[in-house]
């Protein structure tokens, strides 16, 4: 099959996410029936899902869930994880066959702690070591995926329609504080099933919606960080500026926001002094991380969604409230879908993010 | 005729359902994201309840859609014809390149409202919004009308950009300032009683439609957005 960059295919998609401000737990099965609504958005060549709080009984360690396209790949892959990983627990991930999701590689979930001497040696702080390490693997391991590399997170993601997805992993089985999902009509590349969003990098998880023209020069300026893009979809290099941005700089996500939809020079001029100077040095400071084209992306993150637009809003997003929920999505319909009665429904503005956390 | 809209998951047998009906009222209830409802149709009038889907009235060649509840994206998407009512807000592009026919917003519109609007003889699309509008309002507006009553709003009620590359059609905005970022090719003034009589009418049947006071809309002026001439982007991106 001809993968990612090899061929172009022209094309729409559907984000959704749910979080519990209270962190109280919400079943697989909401986020589901969410993107279900959405159907006619996506063309059935990639749906997936983030859970976040989902593996409660294993907080501490890391959770990888990888692809393999072989069982070489997958003794490789291991025997990488086995030198530089202790192995809580290792299983493949429940699936239930079901006709619309077919061509499935093999789907493997590990519960790991970075190796404590060779994380010493590395001179790594621990996210550093395993970020690197998924990179290792990713690019270097042919056949295999590390698709999810968080704590108490994971991603599920798969080529068919969301809605069946869900079902293929069994969804209704998981509960988490928050949720986020995507139907995907893949933007000038195929449907594969590392290529299915959301797109993961220890904790932060992207969905999109959206055509980035500025990819290149985002990757260009990405790799100079050793964030290696592989997979010429445009939505793997958010994932690695948000890392960049908020786990390595420090930026907080608001700030970060101001980088990657960074408002017009016409508009910061009028904005007053203070602000002015701060929008202007974070767009001096990171200009090659500003994103353009059209974009609304749902960033999951520790305790935390963001929804964000491009400036311009070039692409639809829709805040639902209701008690200590709120709801992101694509459209007013996927909300009221799982919530018909809300408190209050609201659509962001172009570049303004939208920031919801769980209460501590 | 009664249709609830949870019965068809796809939006093609709802709408084909809503067109084979020999009923002139079509009522569909629990509406959640059909999209199309109401596409080319005319002579009809349709009651909807719920959340429809996108482009709303696409294509409507005449009759009427009464929504309550809000609307989603790109409402009345090149309509011919009729009358859109929503009494609610709407998403972003509503009028899409409309060229005939209303498209009355009890709240607010999203971004984009009203963009490429255009006329032709007596084709003069009408789109009035009760709250406010987002950004790009009549961005690449080409004819019709297009007004903002700001009914609850503090502030000027239109976003950033409002008008950018409009070269046909008039922008009715109630308000007390002017938006501060209105494009050179733009020019505003106060509207005058006889700018005011041109749309007299139409803010009769959306006070009736929606029971809005309509002394309520005499206390503040309203502005008139036009360009600036026949072709204000000259040489702007060639020598023409």
């Amino acid at each position: 099959m001809l993968k990612e960059g090899q061929i172009r295919i022209p094309s729409g998609c559907a984000i959704s996410g749910i979080i519990s401000r209270e962190g109280k737990p919400i079943n697989g099965r909401d986020i589901v029936e969410s993107i279900r609504v959405m159907h006619d958005r996506s063309n059935g060549l990639g749906g997936g899902f983030a859970g976040y709080g989902i593996y409660p009984q294993y907080k501490e360690h890391y959770a990888f869930h990888i692809f393999y396209d072989t069982q070489e790949a997958r003794e490789e892959c291991e025997r990488f994880i086995d030198r530089h990983f202790d192995v809580i627990n290792l299983s493949k991930i429940p699936t239930k066959k079901i006709p619309a999701i077919t061509d499935e590689p093999l789907i493997w979930r590990y519960f790991v702690s970075p190796h404590p001497t060779k994380l010493a040696d590395s001179q790594l702080d621990e996210s550093e070591f395993v970020a690197r390490c998924v990179f290792r693997v990713n690019t270097e391991i042919e056949g295999a995926y590390i698709f999810s590399s968080g704590k108490n997170m994971g991603v599920f993601k798969a080529v068919g329609f969301p809605e069946d997805v869900g079902e293929f992993y069994r969804l209704d089985e998981y509960e988490g504080y928050s949720w986020t999902a995507h139907g995907r009509y893949p933007t000038n590349t195929p449907g594969w099933w590392g290529g299915a969003h959301p797109f993961a990098l220890l904790n932060y998880s992207i969905v999109h919606n959206g055509e980035i023209s500025s990819y290149d020069a985002n990757r260009r300026y990405m790799e100079m960080f050793g964030y290696r893009c592989s997979l010429q979809t445009d939505t793997e290099v958010i994932t690695y500026i948000i890392d960049y941005l908020s786990r390595k700089k420090g930026l907080s996500l608001e700030e970060t926001a101001n980088v990657i939809a960074a408002p017009f020079w016409s508009t910061i001029e009028k904005k007053p002094e203070e602000e002015k100077l701060r929008l202007t040095y974070l767009r001096n400071k990171f200009a090659s991380l500003l994103i353009t084209g059209p974009f609304s992306i749902i960033v999951g993150f520790e305790k935390g969604l963001m929804m964000l637009n491009d400036r311009l809003k070039l692409r639809s997003a829709v805040i639902g409230e209701k008690d200590d929920r709120v709801y992101m999505a694509s459209e007013e319909s996927a909300i009221r879908a799982i919530e018909p009665e809300l408190d209050k429904i609201w659509a962001p503005k172009g570049g303004n993010p939208v920031i919801v956390t769980v209460n501590e | 005729m009664k249709i609830h809209a949870c019965d068809y998951t796809d939006f093609r047998e709802l709408n084909q359902a809503v067109g084979e009906s020999a009923d002139e009222t079509v009522v569909i209830d629990r509406c959640v994201g059909q999209r199309y409802i109401g596409c080319g149709i005319s002579g009809k009038e349709i009651q909807i309840t719920g959340t429809p889907g996108n482009a709303l009235g696409a294509y409507l060649d005449g009759g009427t859609i009464r929504l309550k509840g809000n609307a989603q994206d790109a409402t009345g998407d090149t309509m011919n014809d009729g009358k859109i009512l929503i009494d609610g807000n709407s998403g972003d592009a509503a009028g899409y390149a409309m060229r005939g026919g209303k498209i009355f917003i009890r709240g607010d519109a999203g971004y984009r409202a009203g963009i490429h609007m255009k006329a032709y003889e007596d084709k003069i699309p009408v789109l009035v919004i009760g709250g406010k509008a987002g950004s790009f309002l009549g961005e690449y507006q080409a004819g019709g009308v297009i007004i903002v009553l700001g009914l609850g709003a503090e502030k000027t009620p239109v976003g950033n950009f409002c008008g950018t590359g409009m070269h046909g059609g008039k922008i009715f905005i109630r308000c007390k300032r002017l938006p501060h970022d209105l494009p050179p090719q733009v020019k505003a003034r106060r509207a005058s009683a006889e700018d005011l009589s041109s749309i007299e009418g139409i803010l009769s049947e959306f006070c009736k439609e929606f029971s809005v006071s309509k002394k309520e809309l005499e206390n503040e002026h309203f502005y008139l957005l036009t360009p600036d001439s026949a072709n204000p982007y000259k040489q702007l991106y060639v020598t023409n």
